[in-house]
């Protein structure tokens, strides 16, 4: 879509330069079972992200996907299961440590850090990129600054990407919906993320703004080659976009394969349309 | 029984007694919390400003006279005349209820929606204008408060507890000031009486409705600057009964403020919206300083309950951050 | 007209990050820091010194501590007054154990100290949160206070309890001590304040800044996102504990000459520090000396006014002075809850379009 693009390439290689083909397993989802107390979220749910792929994941509210997200960046520990990222099998780890390994997202509600401008928070998602340490950027002039700057160029070009030069510098509370929504999708974009995962990326915005939002995503996916798992419920976006979509009712998995095979498929069409639950 | 039990049982009865008191305070910084997100620190001050009204009325001193004299060079303290207790503790709560009025139109109302630290911020600035004021209006130095409880060891009790050691064995029996056992009965009356009043009342429903969700009980109709002049003046009401007790038994003056801190580490404990919290928490935190002091503070040279209290409530909190009646925190995203 | 930035424009990122990107505003700052450094010094006298420029030197220092902590990390701290202290006792015992060490470096290391003793204390704050979190910082206050006070060691078995600073010397001025000469104190505690506002605005600007500033307004997001909770939060502890520590070795060395560890470093004091923080402006360096002037320089003005014009008993004025402190306190809040700072930008904000409004 602009020149910018070609250039970002090589930066945006690093972390997905792992040995792992297109197309091949990037991770890996084993049995997980999450409860809080006796509400059980999640029960016995596997599924795949292939590389370079967009991997969606759908399901009526309470299905238990953000907490499918939430286990896989390590900010709920499940009770069962593994979760085999890059071939290695992990099982609790800080989000912060699933960070640093290539996994970036964004949230339903818009988690923003609101006291900061929209560069800062930008700029806060190459944090695990970052190296230099507390001495020299008390020091500042010198290696620090050298290191903020190379940063600042890096984040320059997201902010050119998404079109949001005219905000660079205001605080991100003031900012409207849409935009902000547009900014943590920089911030996650930011680390440059082998694994970027979306938690409803369009929710509350007009078609305009979805319409956007769809074309950043696409972008994403096929010039920076990054593996995206989103969630969504604007059904006509998530057969458009994803390449496969897994299918979530109440903490199971009722359904998995390319848009078509889960728009037949018996079970979705049932839990979309209300048919009565018989509980479990 | 072995006096060494005895002894035992004596600390933590007092720990007790001690313990309802700080429950006392923590409850007024619970009520205000619970209904308005504010972490009153000026609760202390405000018994220190309520107990010096109290003294002031009772044995009729003249507002403001140390100013008054500065400014016209007069020298004026009294007016002539007291009053009975019961009217000054009558005016004295009016008092209570004036500075709740003032407060919801003067200073709560601009800071509606302001974030908790700066509301915390405001009420340490409302601690220092009531010290201030309290200071000026009825002077600084050390009063005396007597509203008629008595006070002194228990006899009765002494004599009773004796019987229960050992004929032979050198002790004489449990002390128990009667003032203390007076205020952890008034104060334990006044624990009920809210608790009740805030679950059986319509008012009651009202502050608890709008503890819950402050946008939900405005759709409902109910008015959030009445609850909060209804809060503040019932925080006004356990503070005047909080400097009366802790007033009678060392002396109006400054250190009397200082039980905001004793009230502390007993709203970490028990959590700061938690009622029953605030009542087992004072009696744990009561409890546990009186036997720190007797049995640890002797081997680290004493004076160690400014400190121990916060210590308790801090190991506590680190294995259990929600506090003692809190739910459980899930934190989502 | 003298405040523009019309044709000052930006061509590198270098020059974007600029602490004062605009001209005027560099011209401004640097012929402050002259009249500082050269000219202020040959006017300074003692009743200057001692009742304004060096308390307002030192509590900017402990407010810009606070400030890493509380504005940019967004952890409350009720304990400023003990690191204060911990600074002036690490202060006191290394200048009488090694009476050769310059007094620069014990200050510095005093500062070191304090930052150990702020990371200890800032354990918790990885557990709870909010007021929680304020409550227990009240633990170290009266916990370190008790130290001070209990163990001798601390004061050097004096039969008073407090501890008295010895004469030191930089390049053979006198800075401690009774026969310390105004000038050399104020430039010892501005030299100080120099470097560490230097020091503040580098580590607030970079990657440091920003993982303090995330972790206080959203830590759940900022963790995800990659900023690790452990060393965001006990790196503020640290920082901010140094620069009070530092802080609370020259309140002690330079300003006070002896203390007595209750009365010099007791609750109020964490309190004005978070007064000046929260007046000056949370989260801003500008705020931090803001809210020191304006709490070091009011009790002066109230007590000249009151005493000095007006000839009121000196107790009626205290009590004056402390309701009109809490009466203000509130009234900013109000009338700005982002503090000094704030009302410093809007006014720049006003004159870079002056004479026009929008």
């Amino acid at each position: 879509m602009n020149v910018h693009m070609r250039e970002d390439m090589s930066l945006h290689s690093m972390r997905a330069d792992d040995g792992i083909a297109k197309g091949e397993e990037l991770l890996k989802v084993d049995n997980i079972s999450l409860s809080f107390g006796g509400v059980k979220a999640i029960t016995d749910i596997s599924f795949d992200i292939r590389k370079g792929e967009i991997r969606a994941i759908i399901g009526p509210n309470g299905a238990g996907k953000t907490s499918m997200l939430n286990v896989i960046n390590g900010f709920y520990y499940p009770q069962e299961g593994t979760i085999t990222f890059r071939g290695k099998r992990r099982r609790r780890v800080r989000p912060h440590e699933t960070a640093r390994e290539g996994i970036a997202r964004t949230f339903q509600n818009i988690a923003l850090f609101k006291g900061m401008s929209t560069l800062d928070n930008i700029m806060t998602g190459r944090i695990t990129l970052q190296k230099r340490n507390m001495f020299w950027h008390g020091l500042w002039t010198g290696p620090a600054e050298r290191e903020e700057i190379e940063h600042r160029e890096a984040v320059e070009r997201i902010i050119d990407f998404l079109e949001i030069e005219h905000i660079r510098k205001t605080p991100v509370g003031r900012l409207p919906y849409g935009l902000q929504k547009r900014v943590e999708l920089g911030r996650a974009l930011a680390a440059e993320p082998a694994l970027l995962l979306l938690d409803e990326p369009m929710a509350g915005m007009n078609l305009e703004e979805k319409e956007d939002m769809s074309r950043f995503i696409l972008d994403v996916n096929q010039q920076y080659g990054t593996t995206i798992a989103l969630i969504e419920h604007d059904m006509g976006v998530v057969m458009d976009l994803s390449d496969r979509v897994v299918v979530l009712d109440y903490g199971k998995k009722i359904g998995d394969g390319t848009p078509d095979e889960v728009r037949n498929n018996q079970d979705v069409i049932d839990a979309y349309l209300g048919v009565p639950h018989e509980e479990a | 029984m072995s006096p060494a039990i005895l002894n035992f049982i004596e600390t933590c009865l007092n720990g007790l007694m001690a313990g309802v008191m700080y429950s006392l305070v923590a409850l007024g910084f619970v009520l205000i919390f619970k209904a308005s997100g504010i972490f009153n620190f000026a609760q202390g001050v405000m018994a220190l400003f309520a107990a010096l009204t109290l003294v002031g009325f009772q044995t009729g001193q003249v507002p403001f006279s140390h100013l008054i004299n500065a400014i016209f060079g007069t020298d004026i303290h009294h007016w002539g005349g007291g009053m009975p207790t019961i009217l000054a503790i009558v005016l004295a709560m009016g008092v209570m209820v004036l500075l709740a009025f003032l407060l919801e139109r003067f200073v709560l109302k601009y800071l509606v929606n302001q974030e908790p630290i700066i509301l915390f911020m405001a009420t340490i600035g409302l601690a220092y204008f009531l010290e201030g004021l309290g200071d000026l209006m009825w002077g600084a130095d050390i009063k005396r408060m007597d509203v008629g409880l008595p006070s002194g060891g228990s006899f009765w009790w002494e004599d009773l507890t004796r019987a229960w050691a050992p004929a032979d064995a050198d002790y004489y029996g449990m002390y128990i000031d009667t003032l203390d056992v007076s205020a952890a009965i008034i104060a334990a009356i006044l624990v009920t009486g809210l608790t009740l009043f805030s679950q059986y009342t319509a008012t009651g429903r009202a502050l608890r409705a709008v503890a819950d969700d402050h946008q939900a009980a405005l759709s409902v109709g109910i008015s959030l600057r009445r609850i909060w002049v209804i809060v503040w003046s019932l925080a006004g009401f356990v503070a005047l009964v909080a400097g009366i007790l802790w007033g009678a038994k060392s002396g109006v003056q400054f250190s009397l403020s200082l039980i905001a801190l004793k009230a502390l580490p007993v709203l970490i404990l028990g959590g700061f919206t938690s009622i029953p919290g605030a009542i087992v928490g004072g009696l744990i935190i009561g409890v546990g300083e009186k036997l720190a002091e007797a049995y640890v503070g002797p081997l680290v040279g004493g004076a160690i309950e400014n400190w121990f209290a916060y210590m308790l409530a801090l190991a506590f909190l680190l294995f259990r951050p929600q506090g003692l009646y809190g739910e459980k925190i899930i934190e989502r995203i | 007209m003298l405040y523009r930035e019309a044709g000052d424009f930006k061509t590198t990122y270098r020059e974007d990050n600029q602490t004062f990107p605009i001209k005027s505003e560099r011209y401004l700052f640097w012929g402050a820091m002259l009249i500082a450094f050269c000219v202020v010094p040959f006017f300074v006298n003692s009743y200057w010194e001692k009742s304004v420029l060096v308390p307002l030197l030192v509590w900017s220092l402990v407010a810009l501590g606070l400030n890493i902590l509380t504005g940019y990390c967004g952890q409350v701290s009720l304990g400023t007054g003990a690191f204060m202290a911990v600074g002036a006792f690490a202060c006191y015992k290394l200048m009488t154990a090694f009476p050769g060490m310059s007094i620069f470096f014990v200050v510095i290391l005093s500062g070191g100290v304090t930052a150990l003793v702020g990371m200890l204390f800032g354990l918790p704050s990885l557990r709870i949160k909010g007021f929680y979190l304020a409550v227990a910082t009240l633990a170290a206050q009266f916990f370190l206070i008790w130290v001070f006070n209990k163990f001798a060691w601390f004061y050097n078995y004096s039969a008073s309890g407090q501890i008295t600073a010895p004469e030191r010397t930089v390049f053979g001025i006198i800075v401690t001590g009774p026969n310390a000469a105004p000038w050399a104190t104020y430039l010892f505690c501005l030299t100080f304040l120099f470097i560490f506002a230097w020091l503040a605005r580098n580590l607030t600007r970079g990657r440091i800044g920003r993982s303090w500033m995330a972790i206080r307004d959203m830590d759940i997001a900022a963790e995800i996102i990659g900023v690790e909770p452990l060393r965001a939060k006990l790196s503020a502890f640290a920082m901010s504990s140094f620069f009070i520590g530092v802080g609370g070795a020259l309140f002690f060395s330079v300003y006070l000459g002896a203390a007595e560890v209750t009365e010099a470093f007791g609750i109020d004091k964490s309190f004005l520090a978070l007064f000046m923080v929260i007046i000056g402006g949370l989260g801003s360096i500008l705020g931090s000396f803001l809210g020191a002037a304006f709490l070091v320089l009011m009790p002066v003005f109230l007590k000249n006014l009151f005493v000095g014009s007006l000839g009121w008993p000196t107790d009626v004025a205290a009590h004056i002075q402390i309701m009109l402190i809490g009466g203000l306190i509130i009234f900013f809040l109000i009338v700005e809850p982002h503090g000094l700072a704030q009302l410093w930008r809007l006014t720049k904000e006003k004159l870079r379009l002056w004479p026009f409004p929008y």
